[in-house]
């Protein structure tokens, strides 16, 4: 489609306000190939600007979209695209203000859990376009001296991410958007954070054991392993310092350790 | 409240255990993967790109010659499929969607 723009400053202004309104009027400079102003070739741009990036958000919220159903997914996305329009050509940073701008959206105001869901989905996205890196190998914890292990403190794996809710994320996600056939049974007394990880090349998502994800949040904020196991045994008389350890270890949501002092 | 730290000896305990179930076991993620053309279900191939920019579930046919994807390492074309069809570390000619 050939449509030419005249960009003066200005026009190159009303053009982007114009972009997002769709009362607005067809900005000056905008005319087809006989020269004419083109309105309408106007419009149907504009539509297709906001149209593909709900369509991003779609893609982005599978599981919000799911939930909400796809017209009223699709009326959310809307308003969030022209309130929140892309900062960056960079397509796969585009929509993480999503999850606050439904915290906001009176509408949805008895439904908190979509929040959360959002968030989990958001952070399943950072996964997926997180570097690359090699999780770390079980044994250097085990070749620490016995006395020091507690002090040792964990690096976080770039693709590691702690998502805490009070409400069951895990099966939320499960039903609406990684096992939509299973019919999967949700208990929304149930609370799940989740471990969100990328070892390789596929994320994963997990529930961390009992006192979990205090723990895994204390040793993604620098605390030493015995210091973190502590706040979660303080929160959690369940608590297995070995099952959660492991859990780590296995989810890869670790790429090394600094050791304790000598 | 304060929060008291683990005894050293309890981490220590603690530690061995869950060393020792992990070595039991190689880690899935120990196992290379590679690309593998042709030989996934129509709708069911990866890509790199993701949401957004995704390519990933568009396939539109049956082992797809020009869809890949992952595979663990060193199966990919030793894979056996229906028709006697077998992966490919590259693009495929066959079953490609009608234009």
């Amino acid at each position: 489609m050939s449509m030419t723009v005249f960009p003066s400053k200005t026009g190159a202004k009303d053009f982007a306000g114009a972009l997002l309104d769709s009362a607005a009027a067809t900005p000056d400079g905008i005319v087809g190939p006989d020269g004419k102003a083109a309105p309408k070739r106007f419009n149907v741009y504009r539509n297709n600007v906001v149209v593909s990036l709900c369509e991003a958000l779609g893609q982005i919220y599978p599981a919000v979209k799911t939930l909400l159903g796809d017209e009223y997914f699709n009326a959310v996305a809307r308003a969030f695209v022209t309130r929140h329009p892309p900062q960056s050509p960079v397509l796969i940073w585009y929509g993480g203000a999503f999850a606050a701008f439904i915290e906001e959206f009176p509408p949805l105001e008895a439904y908190p859990y979509l929040v959360d869901v959002a968030r989990a989905e958001w952070s399943w996205l950072q996964a997926y376009h997180a570097a690359d890196a090699a999780p770390m190998d079980p044994a250097l914890l085990g070749a620490l001296d016995p006395e020091k292990v507690g002090e040792a403190r964990l690096e976080k794996h770039p693709a590691a991410l702690l998502v805490r809710s009070d409400w069951p994320v895990l099966d939320l996600l499960r039903a609406n958007r990684f096992f939509p056939e299973d019919a999967v049974a949700v208990d929304l007394s149930l609370s799940q954070s989740v471990l969100i990880t990328r070892p390789d090349l596929d994320v994963e998502i997990r529930l961390p054991y009992p006192g979990g994800a205090v723990f895994i949040e204390a040793l993604f904020e620098g605390f030493a392993l015995a210091e973190a196991a502590g706040k979660a045994q303080s929160q959690c008389a369940e608590f297995s310092l070995s099952d959660c350890l492991s859990d780590c270890l296995s989810s890869g949501a670790f790429t090394g350790l600094t050791a304790g002092r000598e | 409240m304060k929060n008291k730290a683990m005894s050293a000896a309890i981490v220590a305990g603690a530690v061995a255990t869950a060393v020792a179930g992990l070595a039991a076991s190689v880690p899935a993620h120990a196992q290379a993967k590679e690309k593998c053309y042709g030989v996934s279900l129509k709708g069911q191939n990866d890509c790199k790109a993701g949401p957004g920019t995704t390519c990933a579930g568009t396939s539109t046919v049956d082992y797809q010659g020009n869809a890949w994807t992952l595979v663990p390492k060193g199966t990919c074309t030793t894979m056996k499929l229906p028709g006697d069809r077998h992966g490919s570390l590259t693009e495929l000619k066959r079953d490609l969607p009608e234009a």
